[in-house]
Order: C-alpha cells, then sequence, then structure tokens
C-alpha cells in the first residue's frame, strides 16, 4: 500500500492516515516474515469450503418460505455470504501480507497443544496434580529454556497453588490423587 | 435517572467483597497490560469461569475491572519499552518513549496517569447520565430493531479493526454459522450436531471464548516470544510539574471527550480515539513538529482518550445489549452465564447490577490512579518477570477453569480444538475478534430475523419501512460499501495525481 492511495484531500484526514501508517509500521518491525500467496489461498480455500458445506447441510435441513422460515433458511444464507465472500477473497486477497510464515519456532505451540491433549486425558484417569506438573516442566524447561533449579521450584509452587486455590478456595471438585 | 437506584449501588460496591474484587480486577488488568502477551479480551475469556463459582455482581465488576485497568497498564510499556503492552497505548509510544530517552520517563507515566483517570471519571459521569435515557429510549425496540442492531455491530466490529476488511468480515459470517450449530429454538431441528449428544446443546460461548482468545493467544505467545529480554530504565519521579500538569491539561479536556463519543460507537473503542486524540492535538498545536520528539500531549491525549473510550463502550452493552468491542462480548457472555441478558430492561430489573457495576468504575479508577502513581515502580519491576515463568500458569488456569464449568472433559477438548482454530487463523491474517462477537450475537440476529418474518408475514420490506431499524439498516449498507467507495475515489485520486504530479509533491512536503 502507498501512502498516496489512503490519502483524502482534507489535511484533517491526512494526520490521522499519518499516524495510523506509521503505527502500522511500527507493528510491522515485531512480526515474524509474512507467509505468502499460498498462505492466502489456503485461507481463503478453507472458509470457501466452510461456506459451500454449510450451505448444503443447511439446504438440508429445510428452507421453508420467507413466511415460515425453516431451520436451515438463516444458516444457508450465511453460509452463501460466506463462500461468496471468500471466493471474493481467493481472487484478490492473494498478495496480502497479513499471514505469518511457520517457522521452527512453530514446533513449540504444537507441543504446547499436545501437553494440553495430554492433560485433558491424563485428568479424569489419575488427578489433576501428576499432569499439572509435567506439563509445567515441559513448558517451563523444554518450550521455555528455563534453568532447571527454576522449573523444579516454579512447578511444583504453581501445582500447590492451584491445589489449594481449587480445593480449598473456590471449593470446587478437581479430579485429584490426594 | 433512578437516584436511590444509583445511591444503592454505590452502597453494593463500598462493600468489602465487592471492594476487594474491583481491587482484584484493576490488579490484573494492570498486570496484564503491562505484560505484553495476553490482551483484557483474552484475559477475561480465561477467567471466565470464576463468574460461576462468586456472586454475580462481584463477578461482573472484577471482569469489568480488568478492562479497564489493562489501560492503564498498557501505557506503562509504551513509555518504557516502546513496547505498547495494549493496542490502545500505540500512539503513546512515539512521545512516550521519547520522553524516557529524555530522562523523563516519570513525568510521562505521571501525566499518563492523571489523564487517563480525569478521562475515564469524565466517560463514568457521561455513562451514568446518557445510560438510563438509551436505555428508555431502547425499550420500545422491537425485533426487527434488534436483529438490525445486532448485524449492524458485527459488521462495524469487523470493518473498523484493523488488518484486512473482507477477512473480517468472513471471520464474522463464520462465527455466525457457528451460533446456529445444535437445536433450532424455533422447530426442534438440530443442525451441524453430526450425531454428537454434547453437540445438540450448542456450542458453550465461554468454551469457543476461551479456546479462540486464550488457547489461541497462550500458543501465539509460545511461538512469538523468543529472544526479546525485557529491561525497562529506572523511573525517578513520577509527579509532574505544575508546568506539564498545564500543557497538557488542554489535552486532557479534549482527550476526555474524543474517547467518550468515539467509545460508544461500536468497534471505535479505544484504538481508534487514542489515535483521533493524538491527531487532534498534533493538528491544532502551533509547533505540531514537536510531536514525536517527546511532546507530553502527545501523551496525555491518546491515555485520555483510551480510558474514556474504555469506559464508554460499557454504553452499547449495558443499554441494547449490544457489545461494542471484543471485551465487551467477553463481559455479555459472562452475564448470559448469570442468567442476565443485557438490554434495556437491565436497569430496571437488575437496578443492582447496572449501577454495582458503573460505580464501581468510579472507585477502580481511583485505586488505579493510586496504582499507577506511587506503585509504578512494582510494576516496573514485574516487567522482569520472564514470559516463559507466566505461560504454564494461563495455561493450566485455562485448562483447569474449563473444566469446572460443566466438570467435563469434552469441554477441554472443545476448547483445544478452537484454541488450534485461534492459532491457525491468526497464522493465516484473520482475526478471531470479529468471530467471537459475531458468535455471542448469532442467536440474537438468527431469532430477532426470524420473528420478524413472521411479523411481517414474509415480507422483507417490513425491515425497511420501520423508522428505526430502517435506519439501521440502512447505515449498515453504508458501512458494508464505504471499503468499495473509499478505493474507487482512492483510484480516480491517484489517476489525477498521476496526471498533475508537480502537485502530488506539492502535498507530500509539509506532511512528512
Amino acid at each position: 500500500m502507498t501512502m498516496s492511495d489512503e490519502r483524502t484531500p482534507s489535511p484533517d484526514q491526512d494526520i490521522l492516515a499519518e499516524i495510523q501508517a506509521e503505527v502500522a509500521h511500527d507493528l510491522e518491525e515485531e512480526r515474524p516474515p509474512a507467509g505468502g500467496p499460498s498462505y492466502q489461498v489456503v485461507g481463503a480455500l478453507v472458509a470457501l469450503v466452510v461456506g459451500i458445506g454449510g450451505a448444503v447441510l443447511s439446504y438440508g435441513y429445510g428452507l421453508g418460505s420467507l413466511r415460515q422460515p425453516g431451520p436451515g433458511l438463516w444458516p444457508f444464507v450465511v453460509s452463501i455470504a460466506i463462500a461468496l465472500m471468500a471466493a471474493a477473497l481467493l481472487v484478490v486477497g492473494r498478495r496480502l501480507t497479513d499471514s505469518e510464515k511457520f517457522t521452527r519456532s512453530s514446533v513449540l505451540p504444537a507441543v504446547g497443544l499436545i501437553t494440553f491433549v495430554g492433560l485433558a486425558l491424563l485428568m479424569p484417569v489419575i488427578g489433576f496434580e501428576i499432569p499439572s506438573l509435567l506439563l509445567c516442566v515441559v513448558w517451563l524447561r523444554f518450550l521455555g529454556g528455563e534453568s532447571w533449579r527454576s522449573t523444579v521450584i516454579t512447578s511444583v509452587v504453581t501445582v500447590a497453588a492451584f491445589y489449594f486455590l481449587f480445593l480449598y478456595g473456590l471449593r470446587i471438585p478437581l479430579p485429584h490423587l490426594f | 435517572m433512578d437516584v436511590n437506584a444509583f445511591l444503592d449501588g454505590f452502597g453494593l460496591v463500598t462493600e468489602p467483597q465487592n471492594l476487594l474484587y474491583c481491587l482484584i480486577g484493576v490488579l490484573i488488568g494492570m498486570l496484564i497490560g503491562v505484560l505484553p502477551g495476553l490482551g483484557p479480551a483474552a484475559t477475561i475469556a480465561i477467567l471466565l469461569p470464576i463468574t460461576y463459582s462468586i456472586d454475580p455482581v462481584s463477578a461482573i465488576i472484577m471482569l469489568a475491572g480488568i478492562y479497564y485497568g489493562a489501560q492503564y497498564g498498557g501505557t506503562i510499556t509504551s513509555v518504557l519499552l516502546r513496547l505498547p503492552g495494549e493496542a490502545s497505548s500505540v500512539v503513546t509510544v512515539f512521545d512516550g518513549f521519547a520522553l524516557a530517552k529524555q530522562g523523563k520517563a516519570g513525568t510521562a507515566l505521571g501525566i499518563a496517569a492523571i489523564g487517563s483517570f480525569v478521562g475515564a471519571t469524565v466517560s463514568i459521569l457521561g455513562l451514568t447520565l446518557v445510560a438510563p435515557l438509551i436505555a428508555g429510549w431502547a425499550l420500545s425496540f422491537g425485533d426487527p430493531e434488534y436483529a438490525a442492531l445486532a448485524l449492524l455491530g458485527v459488521l462495524l466490529v469487523a470493518t473498523i479493526g484493523n488488518g484486512n476488511k473482507l477477512k473480517a468480515m468472513i471471520a464474522a459470517a463464520l462465527g455466525l454459522l457457528l451460533a446456529t450449530v445444535g437445536r433450532d429454538s424455533f422447530s426442534g431441528a438440530e443442525r451441524f450436531t453430526f450425531g454428537s449428544l454434547q453437540l445438540t446443546e450448542g456450542i458453550d460461548f465461554v468454551v469457543v471464548a476461551m479456546g479462540l482468545f486464550g488457547v489461541g493467544e497462550i500458543l501465539y505467545n509460545l511461538e512469538e516470544r523468543h529472544g526479546k529480554p525485557h529491561v525497562p530504565a529506572a523511573v525517578a519521579n513520577i509527579w509532574p510539574s505544575r508546568k506539564d500538569l498545564k500543557q497538557s491539561s488542554g489535552a486532557i479536556g479534549r482527550g476526555s471527550l474524543i474517547g467518550f463519543v468515539l467509545g460508544v460507537l461500536p468497534g471505535g473503542g479505544a484504538v481508534m480515539s487514542s489515535l483521533a486524540a493524538y491527531a487532534t492535538e498534533k493538528r491544532i498545536s502551533k509547533k505540531p513538529e514537536r510531536f514525536g520528539r517527546g511532546a507530553i500531549e502527545g501523551v496525555a491525549a491518546p491515555e485520555t482518550a483510551n480510558n474514556a473510550a474504555a469506559t464508554s463502550s460499557f454504553i452499547p452493552l449495558l443499554t441494547l445489549g449490544i457489545p461494542a468491542n471484543a471485551s465487551m462480548a467477553m463481559l455479555f457472555g459472562a452475564l448470559l452465564i448469570l442468567g442476565i441478558s443485557p438490554g434495556p430492561q437491565l436497569v430496571d430489573e437488575r437496578p443492582d447490577l447496572f449501577w454495582g457495576v458503573i460505580n464501581s468504575m468510579y472507585i477502580g479508577n481511583l485505586i488505579l490512579l493510586v496504582l499507577s502513581i506511587p506503585l509504578v515502580g512494582i510494576f516496573v519491576r514485574i516487567l522482569r518477570v520472564r514470559p516463559a515463568i507466566l505461560a504454564p500458569i494461563t495455561a493450566l488456569i485455562t485448562i483447569l477453569g474449563v473444566y469446572t464449568i460443566n466438570n467435563s472433559t469434552f469441554d477441554i477438548f472443545v476448547m483445544i480444538v478452537f484454541g488450534l482454530i485461534g492459532y491457525l487463523m491468526k497464522k493465516v491474517g484473520f482475526e478471531p475478534g470479529p468471530m467471537v462477537l459475531a458468535f455471542v450475537l448469532g442467536s440474537i440476529v438468527e431469532d430477532g430475523f426470524r420473528r420478524s418474518m413472521l411479523i411481517f408475514d414474509g415480507d422483507p420490506t417490513g425491515f425497511f419501512t420501520r423508522p428505526i431499524s430502517g435506519t439501521i439498516l440502512a447505515a449498515f449498507v453504508l458501512v458494508a460499501l464505504w471499503p468499495a467507495v473509499k478505493a474507487i475515489r482512492a483510484r480516480r485520486r491517484a489517476a489525477t495525481a498521476a496526471a498533475a504530479p508537480t502537485d502530488r509533491d506539492h502535498v507530500d512536503t509539509p506532511t512528512r
């Protein structure tokens, strides 16, 4: 986007636009590299598929008439809107720079997500204490690069604090081992 | 205005329990404002489960405190680190950091705190006077008006935010679609449940919000925060001199008004008003070149305006039941959890809650003023806490919190799925905010639309012939088409500029 595109004739708008551009520029410096056209295409395609799928399913629920709207009418309208806008995005949005490239550090959120799933699976079986402790250790030591000393202290204190907060402070029955 | 109810509200706020929750709320708000990473909407989302276990009024007072407290905290990182903790403090960076480099960080923080307090208090006064009037006027709204208003709210939030408008509108539409999952309240038909028993009741708002905002942001931060050590400069002499105060008093006054007015608009809120207030000061200044090099007005104006706007953005929520931004959508969800549907009837049906929340802001801002002037050193020290230490704690609060809502591990998995969606959306450049907001308003729009069609006997022109819904929809069309109009005008201007290049150079020189 060039500066002249944003500009309107009045000097009032000028200062605001200038500041906005400056802010956008400032934020830009903080961000990782953009993903490129393939990211944009994938994003638009997913929205397109959701739109078309939603339209097909809601058609099946029955559109009814405008006088007697069926359960499918509203989701059908919304799905069509999604599909149309996604198609438009596919055409005009290829050059956008608002996506972010997956890099080697994208492994961190993936590992984080796995620990979330692990906690959800283990909690009903063996209580929340041990899985929570493990989650803390993984996040501090392996995802956060903390020293072992800091990892152990923070993990133990955190889990103990949650134990007392939930079971005694708020009296919420979490599944617990001890 | 019902003066007794207003005074009862004060009585309620000064109960020790409510004071305590107000204090906790603004403290948390200030903390997350100081710490880059989680924003107020994400924090409120993560803490939503607590509304199930404490008193409704206390809960809302606390969550509201998080929102306006975050506006104060965001200033500190902008001035000291050139790192805006909140989007609404981005412009504060220009002059705030310049002042800090000149060794006047304390002055900047002090003026910002005073401006914030004045702006917020002016705005609460406005809220106190205006909110009951709007609520009274909106009592006459019927289904068509609500459908139109909610739709306009979704659209404004989608289009006024930063980022690509088309993408924001797609995200909003996806939120509307998501809201239809579950049993249809009119016909009893099941929609998009794919035979799952858990999905028949629809997807829980709290779970969606905690996933998209909470987990999504936690995962995103996990990836982004590498190699950024925060070592703030020392801060001395917070109390601004009389000269500084005099110099910024005009900016604070104008910032209060700009913030109040822009905050009421859906989607406007704190970010836009801070930009507008800064631009206003620069425009009317006799020496505009001072801005960006440490002009105290450049800190006072946006910080005043963003607090005024944060406060006045409660007006549409409390009077119309339409959240103006993502954080308000979280409060809307919290009210729904408590069995309270926000809207014009709130002031009459739940005066305790209505006035309790509004009046808690007078006190909350007083607490914030105290926290941010004498105690600012403590908050500066918090900047030294490594984000890696906080990450697992927020992760645990989120998972254990969502479980406690229904004692259900299914909810944890739904939240994880939405967390992944939220993370991926950010990676491909979609903001999850409009989606969550549209999800909250989805059933209002659909129910209003369907009931209206029954009222109008199947004739959709009925929406346009009723004066209020017609006006709202006209505004909707205007806003929806505005980006296209602007693009066409820009193209035409570019064409004329190319034809007369000397003229354009002339325009460029004075602004840069």
